[in-house]
């Protein structure tokens, strides 16, 4: 039944600012956006509010067009002061002034022994107008799954392998009966098995490792070990026709508390990491929530990147920008924006490199702790090296091939050589070591639209 | 900030759109990188940090990896001259007379490579890519001591538009670009690149011993003409102790610029494998397909040159500079880490074949090398068909 994998291939990026295991509470920001763009998937978002518009905690903002019943929820109560819009009147983000205190917009509630009997259209039903289906991603192609459609499985990665990435004993310390709900809750979704991995290397919380009615795996090994792709591809890969869903922990202790206590619960204890944070820790906070007051006066220089998430696959944002929907950590790095004399042949122990090229001797030191910035390190390039991509990615899948394939829009290559398996995390380690400096999650993200809308 | 940072944004303005010289940005680009790294930044979605490794530095590797083929090929080529004309001469007046015939070679080679490669940039404005960086060493490294430098700057010049610009570029070659350089004058001058070139006499005088011979030339010799063994050929050759087994290895014999010794390419073998620029498989296979099919002549023992030792095939010839720094080039090469064993092995077994079989070439390695650069896309294909099947199995639908 249970499996133990263990994964030779991989790459730590070993980074300087790792969150110390306290919780603080930085005191809740004044506002919150909601960003249809953390979502793949979405591609026509339609506003349910208006400028103005009072919501509570939990009252739909938003829906898109392609996925009508899915509705995106207001984290907090308060009010809707900007729709901010790009280039093409694209919807970039909703922004909400909140409360002092939070008022919920309320569901059904039920206790733990009813949640056995609750049907699955019930508890389809409570999830779509909850808020919390966005937390369902399903494979292939990485995008809010389709509540109309039962998958063959169900994937839980319980730990996260990224640069300074959280640790769930924090994040969800004392949920334990949110996430026992939220696993009830989940089991009827799919007629087949809910997976949780848990790592083979570090300590699991005993709500992982004593879940009751699921498998669970081990999983060893370096990072991309972490990522719920690798592990589908060991335990039960996805073919063509197959269909998988996956979600984080924190995800489900939020279902788990939409039908416990009723209301849509966004709060969430965010990791604030990287070289520049003068106090990395913990901190109480909310999907969508503005890092405004936990990284102010933490900062040691003024000319640095906030980051939503960790460094492979996160996104730039402001020094008062807002917390995707999926994150649970912010990174703040130094900015590269620098020339450097002769950088690219001068040995070097500051520079953390995968490869052993002359002068690069980070290989040399592989417990230090880097400090990096956000330089390239070189220039674009046609792909020239070989074999290296496949170092870093454990999975039966020759990158090189397929991304040529994206980019010749050859949609059978993309099928035969592997797109339904992966998404951008799964590659994220291929963009870091490319010596030729492509946009690899960029391109991947290409070929998967070009899948979905053929 | 730096004096010369300061020159460079002074002049920038001429270079960008509406300057003077708009045309040549990519120049001043390119210049301007060679000094300093440039001040680009991941974007606002993707990876935020970056490997520190980029394609200079790799190209850069492959370089140094060459610095004791080519140290050693300056050395050679006076030794060789002082041999013939029967002469003993110091250390370093063998590298003085070596380093007046070798570093021209390689200056014709940058200059004639990089001013061609320039041009096409401007002309298709496209960023300066640093593969000249190596192909500029390489092929002076296998260019006989003797070669006219006009044709040392044609081969180049036909090699790097033919071989790769037509291709679109570095990256998107089939053909290894400096052994289509060699290829190039050895099938347009074919006169100029056989015969006695192998050893540099200059005005001097040889001794009336003296022949040009290649080991390879004189194992053939033996083969056609059939007397005794090529063990014993070699123990009769002029220069006494030339071809022995270990003469041979350490590489004071006559040939190409770079390509005779066999221990520093093994050198430069380890320094590609160290820091995992060079393939060790492509590598470790190309000698152990020779090899292999050195013993299988053996076996079929049918002239002289099939009974040789198959371990002297490892020796003679450019074999081991071909395998570390030809076969390895990772564009022309095969892809797939699986390929690479196929590929490696191929060429191995095809350069004794063309060695010992073919009367016209009496060296396998570069014709092998060009053929198998040919195949590895086929080769490729199986491999990647076989992921594809894997795949295929599994699949519901």
């Amino acid at each position: 039944m249970s499996q133990t994998i263990k994964l030779k291939k991989g790459f730590d990026i070993n980074l300087a600012g790792k969150a110390q295991n306290n919780v603080t509470d930085a005191g809740n920001p004044e506002t919150f956006a909601i960003k249809p763009t953390d979502f793949p998937s979405i591609t026509r978002p339609k506003l349910l509010v208006e400028e103005g518009d009072k919501v509570k905690a939990g009252t739909p903002v938003l829906f898109d067009k392609m996925t009508d019943k899915v509705l995106h929820c207001s984290p907090v109560s308060g009010e809707i002061v900007e729709v901010k819009r790009g280039a093409k009147r694209k919807l970039l983000e909703v922004k909400i002034l909140a409360d002092k205190e939070i008022e919920y917009h309320t569901h059904k509630t039920y206790s733990s022994s009813d949640l056995k009997s609750l049907s699955k259209e019930d508890a389809v039903e409570q999830m779509l107008k909850g808020g919390v289906w966005p937390n369902l991603v399903q494979r292939p192609y990485g995008i809010i799954s389709n509540a109309d459609e039962t998958p063959k499985a169900i994937f839980v990665s319980c730990f996260d392998s990224h640069p300074l990435a959280p640790d769930y004993n924090i994040t969800l310390k004392g949920q334990d009966e949110a996430f026992k709900a939220g696993l009830e809750v989940l089991k009827k979704l799919t007629d087949g098995k809910v997976h949780l991995n848990v790592s083979a290397d570090r300590d699991n919380p005993a709500m992982f490792t004593q879940a009751e009615g699921v498998q669970i795996n081990k999983i060893s090994g370096k990072h991309p070990a972490g990522n719920v792709g690798v592990q589908i591809h060991h335990i039960d890969p996805i073919g063509k026709g197959d269909l998988i869903w996956t979600i984080n922990p924190y995800g489900i202790a939020q279902i788990g508390k939409l039908f416990l206590e009723g209301k849509y619960d966004a709060s969430k204890i965010v990791a604030l990491t990287g070289s520049e944070v003068k106090n990395p820790q913990y901190y109480k906070s909310f999907t969508g929530s503005s890092i405004k007051n936990m990284v102010k006066d933490n900062i040691k220089s003024d000319h640095v990147r906030y980051i939503s998430g960790n460094v492979l696959t996160g996104e730039r944002i402001d020094a008062d920008g807002y917390i995707s929907f999926y994150d649970n950590q912010v990174t703040v790095i130094p900015e590269g924006d620098f020339e450097e004399l002769l950088g690219w042949i001068k040995p070097t122990t500051s520079k953390l490199s995968f490869h052993r090229a002359i002068g690069l001797l980070s290989f040399m030191n592989p417990n230090k702790e880097y400090v990096l910035n956000t330089n390239t390190n070189g220039e674009e390039r046609a792909f020239v090296m070989t074999g290296e991509f496949e170092k870093v990615l454990p999975m039966d899948i020759l990158p090189t091939y397929l991304f040529k394939a994206i980019m010749a829009e050859d949609f059978d290559e993309m099928e035969a050589l592997g797109i339904f398996e992966i998404i951008e995390e799964d590659v994220a380690l291929c963009e870091f070591i490319d010596v030729s400096k492509h946009d690899l999650q960029g391109i991947l993200r290409k070929g998967i639209n070009l899948m979905i809308n053929g | 900030m730096n004096p010369i940072q300061k020159f460079f944004d002074k002049i920038e303005p001429l270079f960008e759109k509406g300057g003077k010289y708009e045309k040549y940005y990519t120049l001043y680009e390119g210049h301007r990188t060679i000094l300093f790294r440039p001040k680009l930044v991941t974007g606002k979605k993707g990876v935020q940090v970056r490997d520190g490794n980029d394609l200079k530095r790799m190209m850069i590797t492959v370089v140094l990896a060459m610095v004791p083929c080519l140290l050693f090929g300056i050395w050679n080529v006076g030794h060789q001259h002082f041999l013939a004309i029967g002469e003993t001469a110091s250390f370093m007046s063998k590298i003085g007379v070596g380093a007046l015939q070798v570093l021209p070679i390689v200056i014709v080679s940058y200059a004639a490579g990089l001013s061609t490669e320039f041009t096409i940039c401007v002309i298709r404005n496209h960023p300066v890519n640093e593969g000249y960086l190596v192909t500029g060493m390489l092929i002076a490294l296998i260019m006989p001591p003797n070669i006219p430098l006009w044709q040392v700057a044609l081969a180049t010049v036909f090699a790097v538009i033919i071989a790769k610009e037509v291709f679109g570029g570095t990256g998107m070659n089939i053909l290894n670009v400096a052994l289509t350089a060699r290829a190039f004058l050895y099938f347009a001058y074919p006169t100029d690149i056989s015969g006695s070139v192998w050893t540099y006499i200059g005005d001097a005088t040889p001794i009336d011993s003296y022949s040009g011979a290649t080991a390879l030339a004189v194992a053939y010799d033996t083969a056609v003409n059939g007397s005794g063994t090529v063990l014993s050929a070699f123990a009769n050759y002029w220069a006494e102790g030339m071809y022995t087994f270990k003469n041979m290895f350490l590489g004071a014999i006559p040939g190409s610029v770079g390509e005779t010794s066999t221990l520093c390419a093994l050198v430069g073998a380890l320094i590609l494998i160290i820091t995992r620029v060079g393939s060790w498989k492509i590598i470790f296979s190309v000698f152990a397909g020779a090899w292999l099919m050195g013993l299988g002549f053996n076996a079929l023992g049918l002239n002289a040159f099939m009974e040789m030792p198959a371990h002297y095939h490892l020796v003679i010839g450019g074999l081991a500079f071909g395998a570390v720094f030809m076969a390895t080039d990772p564009v022309s090469a095969s892809h797939t880490e699986t390929g690479k064993w196929i590929y490696g092995f191929l060429i191995g077994i095809l350069t004794v074949v063309i060695r010992v079989v073919n009367p016209a070439y009496p060296e396998g390695i570069m014709l092998a090398i060009l053929l198998m650069n040919v195949f590895a896309p086929l080769i490729d294909h199986y491999v990647v068909q076989s992921n594809k099947n894997r795949r295929l199995k599994r699949a519901t639908v």
